[in-house]
This record gives structure tokens, C-alpha cells and sequence, in this order.
């Protein structure tokens, strides 16, 4: 074997490596989520008939989301919350027409079950691995790592729409709340 | 028991060869598998559609990840959900109607290089029968992915289609409703062709494949004079150096080089068709829905079918059938009809030159009049007068070859 | 070359075969119906001239079926209420000015059943008395008529009361709201009782038709060009005793329903344009590379 027909038959493998990688793009992008998904992807949601410490869940993107009008006995506070419930970190809350409510999507953010909420603890409880969540999604007991996420919105009025990220949700990412 | 080197390095070359004899196998299939020189493109048309399956393959995949055989939404998984929503979802789609129509001319080709260059006969009896297993499985793989879309084309493909299993006065409607698992083609019918368009057929096809390559494996694939080579002591010079006298080649790199190249060109024309010009292909009627309760002004078969369609049209049902069956199975027998013990290309074998090339113009001539109106009384006519032609070549062909002379040697 | 030769066989067997199965058979299977650019030679230029002024006092006689919403006035009755009365929908009048043919609407409107060549119980009524009538209708549509109408509107108007489009989400009584199912059930009773209307349209539709008009998502793949254009011009040419009336588009008013039709029922084909030509030349290379390959490879074998 010469080196030049060596050099030929890499020459062409190496130029149908360049063909097998646009193919490949065009595979990928074909797992891509479909745009009717991507479009989907918004939801409003009325919060003017929520009642306090009441666990309302909607639904966005095919997840869970949790809408939680706060009840009067919650209080804010600046320091790491420890183990009291009722505390909670004020910046992760909003307020729409002067009340204050904790929206978060409700997947426990160590494996993604959906904890439930108890009213009488103000807690979320996680079944799956004991993870617990206070009012504001703040961690209470790991395994989860993180707090409760809060999905992009923005405020309408009395209204909340899920997709999109408004003012108060960009309030929030300043203040690195979300990421 | 083997003998395994301790001391062996995990996955070098002596460690590869104890456990899966990887230079043994290298040697065999590739860079000692002898191939004759004395050959044309036509040679590498076995490599196209090798390729060819391998495309429609890919393609297959990424289409089955959207569609939903279902008769409800079927239609538009294919026309909505892949044309528009999936990326590049109608590459896969125009890719897939194209190489499905592509692969029947190429092995037409193929088969037809095959029938001229004697490589049927003398040992070669079952490439030919396996080759012929393969196009009947094809025709099983085109026709079951035909109904997937659910267009109007589909369904009255399937009503005319399953309706032959009543084979004509026998009137076996029960064997067409167990086909169709319904009275018509619904939910059932389109839930089992499709699983055999994308599971069963594709395994029996990939079997059939590797028995095609197996059984050229013992009488070596043949060349343009149907000359008989040693390989042995051919395969001896080459290895010898003596690589201008010697008359074969190996698989790999020679052989294939001359293969990839006509690829090339196959692709070039593959893609131009993909892009450019795939309404041959993807039939318009077909985007209109299924309705059954209205048949298309005209229906036809894709044009693959078309020439074995011709000849069960113009007779009456049963005869009609008993030809379209004559028809599917006469090819199968060819290493046996031909009585005559020349190998050699057609142009040296005098009368069967004839035949071979009147067989060409009749099944070209049949595939025009299967898609042209039966109403049209000339049309009909020549129909069915190339339907007794090529009922009348197959009878005549032992006859024919039986009388011929021994040619030897080259020419 | 002796491989040429061979080649050559090889495509003009294959070439012949195509011409027989496509050009050739479509040919014999199709009667060949000659475009007319949207002329309409059938109908005679009344000669008369329209005065969009006086148009504007003799609208009231449409008025009573037809709204126009870009003079304020609504139509009479909502689209379920119409087809419940007419079997389809009448159109608003606002933009037909825009897409629909001059010495067609004027021939319409003395007898639209003949103007359509439509079946006689064609749903609209003549309604105008005279040429001179007819031609300041006319006139005045044609005055208040929006100078640029978008595609989608010249097909809503022209084709969306009779025909859906679901690729686009269009129905015989307009787009497809966006609905959300209720939480706990799952069931979206919004987007039922739409449906329900939708039908209920669409039987009220097919009793007058005859038929349901099919949906034309896909129509143009399904078609082609040509039918379409020669088919819209004058539907009984293509298809003797069909339902479907002529609409009387203008010509650019065609082009405008066409480039639609093609935007919702090929969406592909501005990516095929564009990925085309990358795939062929990379195809090419290809070709040339192995062709030299294949070249070193068989050096000295011959």
C-alpha cells in the first residue's frame, strides 16, 4: 500500500465523518421537544378566589405547581429559618393585590415526588424520602437540596401566568431567588 | 478448550483475537473475501441497496418516534405532527417515500444484471432463490408501509389487496376478514401492518440479507464472461503480489473503493430526488384521508407492482388470479427453467438474448399499461397482449435453452 | 467505455419507465383543463359605471345578511344562526373588495346562482335590481375595501366559511380557541361546546352542499397547483356538477389563497430549499474523493 492510497481512503472516511455529523444534527433535532409543546407551555392561572393556607395545584408544562395564599400567623424573617415553619424568607414570596402568596412547582427538588402540604405544620412533606419544605419552600429537612423552584410568571392583575417571566419574577432572579 | 495468554493486555489485538478471532474474521469477510476483477458497475449494485436498507432503516426510526397507528390519528401523525412539527421530521418522511421507491428500481437492476450475466446457475441457485425471497419480503415491506399514512391510497390499497386472499370463485371471505381482522380495513388492520412493516418484515428481511451474503460465500460472485475461476490459486498470485494478473480482487479496500464511488453517484441522484422531484414517490391521492365510504377516480399500485398488477387486470377474476400468482412465483424458479448449461452473458447465448431483452420491453411495457385507465380499450388491449407475452416467455424458456449450443470460454 | 454503454442502457429503460408511469399516465388520467387568468371571458363587462357614492345608500339591501365590520355595522346574525338560516355563513363585506373580481361581483349580484355556476338553491338571493345598482355596490365595497389583505385573510374570506383548515387551526366558524381543561376532571368544556358548534356548522354545511367541503390543510400537496388555479376559476371545468361555486377572485387575489394554502400544507419546503443544495454538493465531494480512491485503489490491476 502506498501512502497516497492510504491518504485517499482517509481523506474520504474523514469527509463522510463531516456528512455522518450533520446527519446527526438533523437527529438531534429531531428529539427536540416539538414547538406545539414549547407553545403550550403557558398557563393562567386566578388567584382572586384563593383562600388562606389553602394548598391550591394547577398545572404547567405537565407539572404540578403550587399556589399558596399565606396565612396570617407566617412571619418573615432575615435569618436562615432553622426549624420553625413560620418563618419564612420574605424575598421568595409575592404579592398580588396586597396578599402574599408562594407559587413554586410542587416537585421535591431531591428526586421530584410531589410532597404534600399539611396546614396545621404549615409544612410540605415529602413521602418519598422525608424531605420537608416550610411555606415559602425554603428546605427544612434534606435530602433536598435545594428549596422549592419557582417557576417563571408574571402578574396580571389577579392573575398569574406561568411561561413568562415578568417583572416581579425578574425581581426575584436579581435577588437570586431563582436561578 | 482455547489456549488464553495470561499476560495479554485488555483489548489489544492478541487479547481480541483469543476471544472473538478478530483477524480471522477480518480476513474473511473483507480482505481475503476474492472478488472477481473482470467486472462493471452493475457489480455494485448489491452495495446500493445494502445502503439503501440502511437508510430506510434510520429514516424508519426517527419517523417511528412520532407516528401513532391509529386510525383516528394516523394521518395527521405523519402530515401535521412529522411535515411540520418535528424537526427535520419531513427530511426523514421524503427520505423514507423515496428510498422506498429507489430500492425497487435498484433491485430490478440488480436482478435483471443477474438474469443477463448467468448468475443464477451452476452453484449460484440460491443467491438467485434468497434474492428472490428478499424482493417478495420487500414487497411485503413496501406494501405493509404504504397503509401507514392512512390516506386514501392506503386504505383502497388495502381493500383491493387483502381481497385477492378470497382467491376469486373459492370466495375465501373469511380468510380476508382474519387478514383484516374487521370486515374492512380499520383499527386492527392497520395496528398489524404496522407491526409487521416495522418489526417482522424488517427482522425477516435482515435474515435474508445475511443469507444472500452466505450464499455467495462458497460460489463467489460471478463476472461479465461467466468465466469459472480458481479462486485459490487466483487469490495465490494476488497475495503474491502479482496484482495485474492475477483475476480477483479483495473485498476490501479494491472492490469496495469501485463501490463507494458509484454510491456517490447513486446519492447525488438519491438526494436530487429527496429534494427536488419526490412526487413520483409520495402519490398525491394519498394526502387526502381515508374515507371509505369513497374510492379514488383512479387507484393503482405504486409503480413497482404495477407490471404483475397488468397482468392479473385484463382477465377475468380467476384467471386473472391464477396469472398474477404464475406471475409472483415464476422468477423463483428460473435456475431450473433455464435447461441450458452455458454461464455467459446474454448477448453470446443467441435465443436467450432474444428472450432476455423481449422480457425487459414486456415488463416495461406491462408497468405502463398497469398504471394507465383499463376503460381505455387500445390501452387495455396492449395489456393484455403483453400479459400473454410474458406468460408466453416463461413457458417457451426451457424449450429455448434446452436447443442451446455450448458457448466456452471468453470470447 | 464500455461501462458507459452499459449505463446508458441502464437509464434510458429507466427513463422510459418513468415517462410511462408519471408524465405520460397522469396525462391520460387527468383531462388537461387550460388556466384563463382569472378573466371570467364567460362574463360580459356590463359597461356601465359604478358610484361608490350612490353604492354606499343601496348597501342596506345587503345589510340584511352581510355585516361589515369596518363601517360598524355587524352582521345581522352570528355564524351558527346563519348556517341554522342559510346552511353557510355569509361573509362580511369589509375586505371583499379587495380579493374578489369587479365584473364578477357585478354579474353576481344580478344573479349569483348563474354568476357562481352554482346548483339553484344557491343560498344568496339576486339583489340587485339593475346593472347600475350592482355597479355602485360594487363601487363602494371596492372604495372601502383595505389596500393589502394578508394571505390568510384572502383565504378566510374566500374559502373559510365552507372549508377548514385544521393544520392552521381554522374551522368554518374561525380559529380554534385556546381552552383549558378543568384540573380535576381533565375535561375542557370549552373546547367541547366549540366542537359541538363546529359540527353543528358543519351538518347544517353538508345538508346544503350536498357534501361537507373537505378540508384543505394539505390540499395543495393532495391537488397540486394547476387543479387548484383551474378549479377555483371555474370548479364545474374539473369537476362537472360539483357543489362548489365559482368565487370570482381576482387573479392576485388567487395568488394570495395559493400562497397560503402552500404555506400551511408544505411547510417544508423553504427547509428543503435551503438544505437541498448543502446535501447534493456535499454528495458531490463525496463522489470526487471516492472517485480517486477508487482510482489509487485499481491502479495497475488491469
Amino acid at each position: 500500500m502506498s501512502d497516497r492510497r492510504d491518504f485517499m481512503g482517509m481523506a474520504l472516511g474523514a469527509f463522510t465523518g463531516l456528512g455522518a455529523l450533520g446527519a446527526l444534527y438533523a437527529a438531534k433535532r429531531t428529539w427536540d421537544p416539538l414547538p406545539s409543546i414549547k407553545a403550550a407551555g403557558f398557563t393562567t392561572i386566578d388567584v382572586s378566589k384563593a383562600e388562606e393556607n389553602v394548598l391550591y395545584t394547577e398545572m404547567w408544562r405537565g407539572k404540578p405547581i403550587f399556589v399558596l395564599k399565606l396565612s396570617k400567623d407566617a412571619k418573615p424573617s432575615d435569618a436562615p429559618n432553622g426549624n420553625n415553619a413560620n418563618a419564612y424568607d420574605d424575598k421568595r414570596l409575592i404579592t398580588i393585590n396586597g396578599h402574599k402568596f408562594f407559587i413554586a412547582i410542587g416537585l421535591c427538588t431531591h428526586l421530584g415526588c410531589i410532597p404534600a402540604y399539611f396546614p396545621e405544620e404549615h409544612k410540605f412533606k415529602c413521602a418519598c424520602h422525608g424531605g420537608e419544605f416550610n411555606m415559602a419552600g425554603e428546605v427544612l429537612k434534606s435530602p433536598p437540596p435545594s428549596p422549592l423552584v419557582i417557576p417563571p410568571f408574571t402578574i396580571e392583575g389577579q392573575k398569574l401566568v406561568l411561561g413568562e417571566s415578568g417583572p416581579e419574577y425578574k425581581k426575584l432572579l436579581a435577588a437570586g431567588v431563582v436561578a | 478448550m482455547a489456549h488464553f495468554d495470561p499476560n495479554a493486555r485488555p483489548f489489544s489485538n492478541k487479547w481480541m483475537n483469543e476471544r472473538l478471532a478478530v483477524d480471522t474474521l477480518k480476513r474473511v469477510l473483507s480482505t481475503e473475501y476474492w472478488i472477481p476483477k473482470n467486472i462493471n458497475f452493475l457489480w455494485a449494485m448489491g452495495m446500493v441497496l445494502a445502503a439503501t436498507f440502511g437508510v430506510l432503516l434510520i429514516s424508519g426510526i426517527f419517523l417511528l418516534m412520532y407516528y401513532i397507528p391509529d386510525t383516528k390519528l394516523a394521518f395527521d401523525s405523519v402530515n401535521y405532527t412529522i411535515m411540520s412539527e418535528v424537526g427535520y421530521g419531513w427530511l426523514w418522511r421524503h427520505v423514507h417515500g423515496v428510498a422506498a421507491s429507489v430500492v425497487f428500481l435498484i433491485i430490478y437492476i440488480h436482478m435483471l444484471t443477474g438474469i443477463y450475466y448467468g448468475s443464477y446457475k451452476k452453484g449460484r441457485e440460491l443467491i438467485w432463490i434468497s434474492g428472490m425471497l428478499l424482493f417478495v419480503s420487500f414487497s411485503a415491506e413496501a406494501f405493509s408501509g404504504y397503509m401507514l399514512p392512512w390516506g386514501q391510497m392506503s386504505y383502497w390499497a388495502g381493500m383491493v389487496i387483502t381481497n385477492l386472499f378470497s382467491l376469486g370463485s373459492l370466495e375465501f371471505n373469511g380468510l380476508v376478514e382474519w387478514i383484516r381482522g374487521d370486515y374492512v380495513p380499520g383499527q386492527a388492520f392497520l395496528g398489524r401492518f404496522f407491526m409487521l412493516h416495522v418489526l417482522l418484515m424488517p427482522l425477516i428481511i435482515i435474515g435474508l440479507i445475511v443469507l444472500h451474503f452466505g450464499t455467495l460465500r462458497m460460489p463467489h460472485v460471478n463476472n461479465k464472461d461467466g468465466e469459472e475461476y480458481d479462486f485459490d490459486a487466483e487469490a495465490e498470485k494476488w497475495k503474491a503480489g502479482k496484482r495485474k494478473e492475477s483475476k480477483v480482487i479483495p473485498f476490501n479496500p479494491v472492490f469496495l473503493s469501485k463501490d463507494v464511488f458509484v454510491l456517490g453517484i447513486y446519492f447525488i441522484l438519491f438526494f436530487y430526488l429527496v429534494f427536488y422531484h419526490f412526487e413520483f414517490a409520495m402519490d398525491p391521492v394519498n394526502f387526502d384521508p381515508a374515507d371509505p365510504l369513497k374510492t379514488p377516480t383512479h387507484i393503482y399500485p405504486e409503480w413497482y407492482f404495477l407490471w404483475s398488477y397488468e397482468i392479473l387486470r385484463p382477465f377475468s377474476k380467476d384467471i386473472g388470479l391464477i396469472w398474477f400468482g404464475f406471475a409472483q412465483v415464476i422468477f423463483m424458479l428460473l435456475p431450473f427453467l433455464d435447461r441450458s448449461p452455458n454461464v455467459a452473458p446474454a448477448n453470446r447465448r443467441r435465443p436467450f438474448r432474444c428472450w432476455f431483452w423481449i422480457l425487459v420491453v414486456d415488463m416495461i411495457v406491462l408497468t405502463i399499461m398497469g398504471k394507465l385507465p383499463p376503460t381505455d380499450p387500445t390501452f387495455a388491449l396492449i395489456g393484455k397482449v403483453a400479459a400473454y407475452t410474458f406468460i408466453g416467455l416463461w413457458i417457451a424458456l426451457p424449450f429455448i435453452t434446452m436447443k442451446e449450443k455450448l458457448v466456452g470460454g471468453k470470447k | 467505455m464500455k461501462e458507459l454503454k452499459v449505463l446508458a442502457v441502464v437509464v434510458i429503460f429507466t427513463l422510459i419507465t418513468y415517462w410511462g408511469v408519471e408524465p405520460y399516465a397522469h396525462s391520460q388520467m387527468h383531462k388537461h383543463v387550460e388556466s384563463q387568468d382569472f378573466k371570467y371571458p364567460d362574463i360580459n363587462a356590463s359597461g356601465v359605471k359604478g358610484d361608490a357614492a350612490a353604492g354606499k345608500n343601496k348597501i342596506a339591501a345587503c345589510a340584511g345578511c352581510h355585516g361589515i365590520e369596518s363601517q360598524g355595522m355587524k352582521a345581522p346574525m352570528d355564524a351558527m344562526a346563519s348556517s341554522a338560516a342559510y346552511g353557510v355563513n355569509p361573509p362580511d363585506l369589509s375586505k371583499v373588495g379587495a380579493i374578489f373580481d369587479e365584473k364578477f361581483l357585478i354579474a353576481f349580484l344580478q344573479n349569483p346562482a348563474h354568476a357562481a355556476h352554482a346548483k339553484p338553491n344557491f343560498a344568496m338571493p339576486p339583489s340587485a335590481g339593475s346593472a347600475q345598482d350592482a355597479a355602485d355596490i360594487v363601487a363602494y365595497l371596492k372604495s372601502i375595501a383595505p389596500k393589502e389583505v394578508s394571505n390568510k385573510e384572502a383565504f378566510e374570506l374566500a374559502c373559510g366559511r365552507c372549508h377548514a383548515a385544521r393544520y392552521a387551526k381554522w374551522t368554518q366558524i374561525g380559529t380554534v380557541p385556546k381552552t383549558k381543561p378543568n384540573i380535576k376532571t381533565g375535561k375542557d368544556l370549552d373546547k367541547l361546546k366549540f366542537e359541538q358548534n363546529v359540527a353543528e356548522y358543519q351538518n347544517k354545511l353538508a345538508a346544503y352542499m350536498g357534501k361537507l367541503p373537505p378540508d384543505l390543510s394539505i390540499i395543495i400537496r393532495a391537488r397540486g397547483k394547476h387543479f387548484l388555479e383551474t378549479f377555483v376559476e371555474d370548479p364545474q371545468t374539473q369537476l362537472p356538477g360539483t357543489a362548489m361555486p365559482r368565487v370570482g377572485v381576482t387573479k392576485e387575489g388567487y395568488e394570495k389563497v395559493e400562497a397560503y394554502l402552500e404555506e400551511i400544507g408544505d411547510p417544508s419546503k423553504p427547509k428543503r430549499e435551503a438544505v437541498g443544495p448543502w446535501v447534493i454538493g456535499f454528495f458531490f465531494i463525496f463522489t470526487i474523493l471516492a472517485y480517486l480512491w477508487y482510482k489509487s485503489q485499481w491502479k495497475g490491476l488491469k
